[in-house]
């Protein structure tokens, strides 16, 4: 039964960073930069939350819709100020810029809210687990303990915080999977992942296209970073940087560019962490995840499901 | 003389005077507390600072885990020095050579065997893995245990090793809990290593292997078709890189009591990329320079309100993008132009310009 509890919360850690790779994937087939700052858009979404959720007037569907506009703003802004001027310049500068953004947002952070870790409210707190299961009593669903009394313990748990993580990825995942496919926007982008010359000259803005890529990404940052500070209550200035990473380590695994890939490589590697964590050595989780990250790049550095592209002179 | 050559000389020239100054200051007492503790890990920064400039700026692919490098470094070569000091037959000066040597061979190997795998990928992918592989570091030294008694030596990996005979225990790495090497480094030793490493350097970058590595950054393809074995020269610039970051290492570990796995983390990779970047990229008088100034001046302005330096890394950071933009935005570069042709700046290098022209015309 343990083994089925890591696998489940290895899910739902998996589809918080899948939400996350699907930032980095689509700004990564778009613009064909690595957005170092995604991973920290996700701490001020977290801190953003907790600032709303703070406050007495503030109901929670409001908070969440704060937390929401004020990631998507931060990343449409930052394209425009720093990405944007770079569209033509070598990888080199751009990267560094986007290192520059990231360390911008962590000491801003850093200054106005120090550096003690604050204590998130999850979104799902006082609410009952989701699902209990007791030996040879059978499995109950939103519910708490009934057995309480009679001193017995459930087999297994899984909280509601780890199932809003997975249902509202999956939601997320099926919306934007729709809204890239079926809309002229969706089209759009693809369009100017495919080739961005080829498809201005079909009149497609695409300064456009990419702020409406950056405005998805940072939302969907926003919303992993409620989910994400719901499940593991602590915020930091440095709290987006790990699980950025991370997912851009899916990203990778999945296939850079490739939504699916990112959904994919996301739930695999929250599980490959977790389960490493449960029955490797909890300090080398993250030793073991990057060490994924390597077998892949060197056996297939176009990941699962990407394509292969030739680099023409 | 040709003009590289000119300027080698007048880095090498500058460095090694600079050295001596500060050294010989040091040396009478001249130097306020303050600056001579800043000596020692200015000259490892700068070693660090111009080991990744051969990196990013020579090879043109960014590098985000070298603080791994300076990590193994400093752990081989603690662990070497602290057995062979505890033999007590072996002099310190040769300990310490020694482990500095076993520094870089460490941080060498593991330079060619994490190159194997980095140096087929580039760009973003490469950055990732190199990060990915400084992270992996830092957390396999957070779990590597290394005691040695009467016995031997004992090995454990997550937990301290067992059955250890007590009286003869030491303890020469203690997982999380770092390790203490003997504090034997000095600004001369540091001075020393540091000048030979420039040297190296310098006259790597100017070799026919060096300018290879160039032609490779400048334009990949290209570099492939006129024959040039790329992975060959990105191999090899990779490990001579990370064997100085090593040897940087293996200075820092002997230069403060206490060293903590924690310490060599994603941050100092970046600290390190903001001197090379802000010193110029592909320019080790700049990462010098930088690497200088930039760790002096926080110090000082300490000294004057203590709240300043919170504020550091936020203007590094500011400055790191602004200067991308500067160099690169159209923005920016029209706006460039648009001074250079002005008259004012016209006017100036006009004054210039008959200088010059006088000044050669004498000479001829």
């Amino acid at each position: 039964m343990s083994f089925v509890s890591y696998l489940v919360n290895g899910i739902s850690l998996g589809s918080i960073y899948a939400l996350i790779a699907l930032g980095y994937t689509m700004v990564y087939g778009i613009a064909k930069m690595l957005n170092f700052a995604h991973g920290d858009i996700i701490m001020v979404g977290g801190y953003a939350a907790f600032i709303t959720m703070a406050t007495t007037w503030c109901p929670l569907w409001l908070a969440m819709v704060i937390t929401v506009a004020v990631c998507t703003v931060l990343g449409v802004v930052i394209e425009k100020v720093a990405y944007r001027p770079l569209r033509s310049a070598p990888p080199l500068a751009v990267l560094i810029t986007a290192i520059g953004v990231s360390y911008l947002l962590q000491n801003i952070a850093l200054l106005t809210q120090t550096a003690n870790p604050k204590t998130f409210t999850s979104i799902a707190a006082g609410a009952p687990p989701f699902m209990q299961v007791f030996d040879g009593k059978g499995v109950v669903f939103f519910r708490e303990n009934p057995y309480k009394a009679d001193g017995i313990k459930p087999v297994l748990t899984i909280s509601m915080e780890t199932f809003l993580a997975i249902v509202v990825s999956v939601a997320i995942m099926v919306l934007l999977t729709l809204f890239i496919n079926k809309t002229k926007a969706g089209k759009a982008m693809r369009a100017c992942s495919e080739d961005r010359g080829a498809a201005e000259l079909m009149g497609i803005n695409v300064n456009g296209t990419i702020s409406l890529t950056f405005a998805i990404g940072s939302a969907l940052a926003a919303v992993a970073a409620v989910l994400m500070c719901s499940a593991y209550p602590q915020i930091t200035p440095y709290t987006g940087s790990m699980p950025g990473i991370k997912a851009f380590v899916a990203a990778v695994f999945g296939g850079i560019g490739s939504i699916p890939g990112a959904m994919i490589g996301g739930v695999l590697l929250g599980v490959i962490e977790l389960l490493s964590k449960a029955y490797i050595s909890s300090q080398l989780s993250d030793a073991v995840v990057f060490f994924v990250l390597i077998i892949v790049l060197v056996v297939r550095p176009t990941g699962i499901m990407g394509k292969k592209i030739n680099e023409k002179v | 003389m040709k003009k590289t050559t000119k300027n080698n000389l007048i880095t090498f020239a500058g460095t090694v005077i600079l050295c001596v100054t500060f050294g010989i200051l040091n040396q009478a007492g001249i130097l306020n507390s303050m600056t001579s503790g800043l000596l020692e890990p200015i000259g490892i920064y700068v070693i660090m600072a111009i080991s990744l400039n051969l990196v990013v700026g020579v090879l043109g692919e960014l590098s985000l885990g070298h603080a791994g490098f300076m990590c193994i470094g400093a752990f081989s070569s603690a662990t070497v020095s602290q057995i062979l000091v505890n033999m007590g037959t072996v002099p310190t000066w040769l300990a310490f050579t020694v482990a500095i040597i076993v520094g870089a061979i460490f941080a060498a190997i593991l330079g060619i065997l994490i190159g194997i795998p980095v140096m087929r990928l580039r760009g973003d992918y490469l950055a990732i893995v190199t990060l990915g592989f400084g992270e992996i570091l830092k957390s396999l030294f957070n779990n590597i245990y290394i005691t040695s008694d009467k016995n031997g030596l004992h090995f454990g990996f997550t937990k301290p090793p067992e059955n250890i005979d007590a009286e003869t225990k030491v303890e020469l790495l203690r997982g999380a809990k770092g390790t203490s090497a003997p504090e034997l480094t000095n600004f001369w030793v540091v001075a020393a290593v540091l000048i030979v490493c420039l040297f190296i350097l310098l006259m790597f970058i100017d070799s026919k292997s060096g300018r290879a590595c160039q032609a490779v950054r400048d334009n990949y393809i290209a570099a492939q078709s006129v024959g040039i074995n790329v992975t060959k020269f990105r191999l090899m610039a990779f490990t001579l890189s990370a064997a100085i970051a090593g040897v940087a290492g293996a200075l820092y570990a002997h230069s403060i009591s206490n060293m903590l796995p924690k310490k060599f983390d994603y941050n100092l990779s970046i600290l390190i990329l903001v001197y090379v970047v802000l010193g110029g990229l592909g320019s080790l008088r700049g990462s010098i320079i930088a690497t200088i100034i930039l760790y002096a001046i926080p110090e000082v302005l300490r000294i004057v309100n203590q709240n300043i330096i919170q504020y550091r890394m936020l203007i590094y950071a500011i400055i790191l993008i602004f200067l991308m933009l500067w160099k690169n935005a159209p923005f920016f570069i029209h706006m460039r132009e648009k001074i250079a042709a002005s008259g004012f700046v016209q006017n100036i290098k006009n004054k210039f310009r008959k200088k010059d022209k006088t000044s050669g015309g004498a000479e001829a």
